[in-house]
């Protein structure tokens, strides 16, 4: 028999069947017979993907950015991408895969936050370093991601720091004075500057997904999932009104390129 | 114009290049009439026409689309084959589990992501041999900076591919095998075999690549090209799946994953975990 191995799940089997699990370990906490009733989706959250319970902090930072990446809105792409997907009565799975997939890219989306996480790495909490990455930023390798047009983690169409990414950023802060949130706050006009943009709630994201440890394929992933339940719900909300009540919108056709023998 | 002044300009509206529905009366695709004018067409000629806004010859067609028939694998341990079983046995819908799969074909090690790595580097490999440079520094560099070559060596058997030469055979029936990027994806594994790298044999991507370019398929147009390389493989594993005593494709028992992490240690209520000494097990 060949096996998986994993160092997050533990399960022992019920004495009459094998296939049924009697008892579940993540990272060595019995979590039905434990942690049920005491943890806390933060709690469960940060042992999955860091292996250790919070701290007090890192429990309060999970708590601030769920809450604040639960429900981007209706306007934003990933959510209208799900809507799409309620209002047309599309299956509940659908309606979420749109979501992850509009919300996976480097505009507003998880591939944003994964690279502003780069950067973090890259410069710490070293001022002329995020001048100097923002004055040359690095090539991307050829991929099938299509290079960020803007600087990651801002805003390429904001004017000011808007009301929320502050809110976030301020509470983010609070919890711990040598945190990246922290510094973040302490020199937000100067990177903002040194940008050429506003911060974007990516960003945000990027430096509170840093302070708890992840690493930035762990915060790509976390991003994804903390964004779902807003598209859930106005999937749902949106196949309730009826494709009646959803915009079809116009479309202007422009002139289309002559087709060519290939 | 930038901000939401830009934003601004587009609220409301879409604006296309390529095409719309006008219900009750026709279809505008890519400047043509969908049935009158494209009425004729095979799918995978208006395929590449909403790709490239260009029309390919059938000996071409033919062998696109042979690039797809000679790696339909039904083989459900494959994993992105596999999405699709587990899909079928857990009794999912056939669209979300072909969509997952396909989906899972952007991976790193196959699938969608070598390719354009292997047609990239191919493009660029010429444009640089063009321009005067040589085929090994540029081969090198790739390998410095990526540790690897798009398109040469395979993850889980490594050997050969047995996909390579019948779509050499067909291209050259189709007089289509003498390009010059399938000649440079040719000219790399030897040189990746003269360096001491035969391990880094010319994979399935490297040739299709290189077919591809000399097509006249850009990197980005080949990987659209490419979006069903793998899909016809998938629905008979779905179905199989589906059409057998439900959860029965790959079960795991309790012991079917090997467990490698810390020992077990106590929760307690209120302060969070408490480290406590217990025997690893499992």
């Amino acid at each position: 028999m060949q096996y998986m191995q994993s160092r997050i799940w533990l399960e022992e089997p019920e004495p009459d069947n094998p296939f049924a699990a009697r008892v579940s370990y993540c990272h060595g906490y019995d979590v039905y017979g434990e942690m049920l009733g005491r943890a806390s989706w933060a709690d469960m959250i940060h042992l999955l993907f860091r292996g250790e319970a919070p701290s007090p902090s890192a429990r309060a930072a999970l708590d601030i950015l769920s809450v604040a990446l639960a429900n981007p809105g209706p306007r934003e792409p990933s959510v209208h991408a799900a809507m799409c997907g309620g209002v047309g009565g599309s299956v509940a799975a659908a309606s979420l895969m749109a979501a992850l997939a509009v919300g996976a890219g480097s505009l507003g989306g998880a591939r944003e936050v994964a690279l502003a996480m780069e950067v973090w790495r890259a410069c710490g909490k070293d001022l002329e370093a995020w001048r100097a990455r923002w004055a040359n930023p690095p090539s991307q390798a050829p991929s099938v991601w299509a290079s960020p047009a803007h600087p990651v983690g801002f805003d390429p169409h904001g004017m000011s720091t808007s009301t929320p990414v502050r809110q976030t950023l301020t509470q983010l802060a609070a919890l711990e004075a040598s945190s990246r949130a922290a510094w973040l706050l302490d020199h937000l006009p100067e990177i903002e500057r040194a940008a050429g943009h506003p911060l974007a709630l990516t960003g945000v994201a990027a430096a509170a997904l840093g302070d708890l440890g992840f690493s930035p394929e762990a915060g790509e992933m976390m991003f994804l999932l903390l964004r779902l339940p807003g598209a859930a719900a106005h999937a749902l909300e949106q196949g309730g009104f009826g494709h009646k009540r959803f915009p079809f919108y116009e479309i202007d056709l422009e002139p289309s390129s002559e087709s060519q023998a290939g | 114009m930038s901000g939401p002044l830009l934003l601004a300009q587009a609220v409301g509206r879409i604006r296309s290049r390529v095409g719309a529905v006008f219900i009750g009366s026709h279809a505008v695709f890519r400047g043509k009439d969908l049935h009158a004018e494209l009425g004729d067409a095979g799918w995978l000629d208006l395929y590449l026409f909403g790709i490239t806004g260009r029309r390919f010859s059938a000996p071409k067609l033919r062998l696109l689309e042979a690039m797809w028939t000679y790696t339909s694998y039904p083989d459900a341990r494959l994993w992105n084959n596999r999405v699709a079983a587990l899909a079928g046995t857990t009794r999912s819908t056939g669209n979300l589990g072909i969509a997952a799969s396909l989906a899972v074909s952007e991976a790193k090690i196959y699938g969608q992501k070598p390719s354009y790595r292997a047609i990239e580097f191919l493009v660029r490999l010429r444009a640089h041999i063009e321009a005067g440079g040589e085929l090994g520094p540029l081969v090198e560099r790739e390998l410095s900076e990526h540790r690897s070559v798009g398109g040469y060596g395979r993850p889980v058997t490594g050997g050969k591919d047995e996909r390579i030469e019948p779509l050499l055979k067909l291209a050259r029936s189709l007089g289509l095998a003498d390009g010059p990027h399938l000649k440079l994806a040719c000219a790399v594994e030897e040189y990746l075999a003269s360096s001491g790298r035969a391990r880094l044999a010319m994979n399935y991507a490297a040739v299709i690549g290189g077919l591809s370019a000399d097509i006249g398929l850009s990197p980005r147009e080949h990987y659209f090209f490419l979006f069903p390389l793998l899909l016809t493989g998938m629905v008979p594993c779905y179905r199989d799946a589906a059409e057998r005593t439900a959860g029965t494709v790959l079960p795991l028992p309790c012991d079917g994953v090997a467990y490698v992490g810390v020992p077990k240690r106590r929760w307690t209520n209120a302060g969070g975990p408490q480290a406590a000494p217990s025997k690893r097990r499992g």
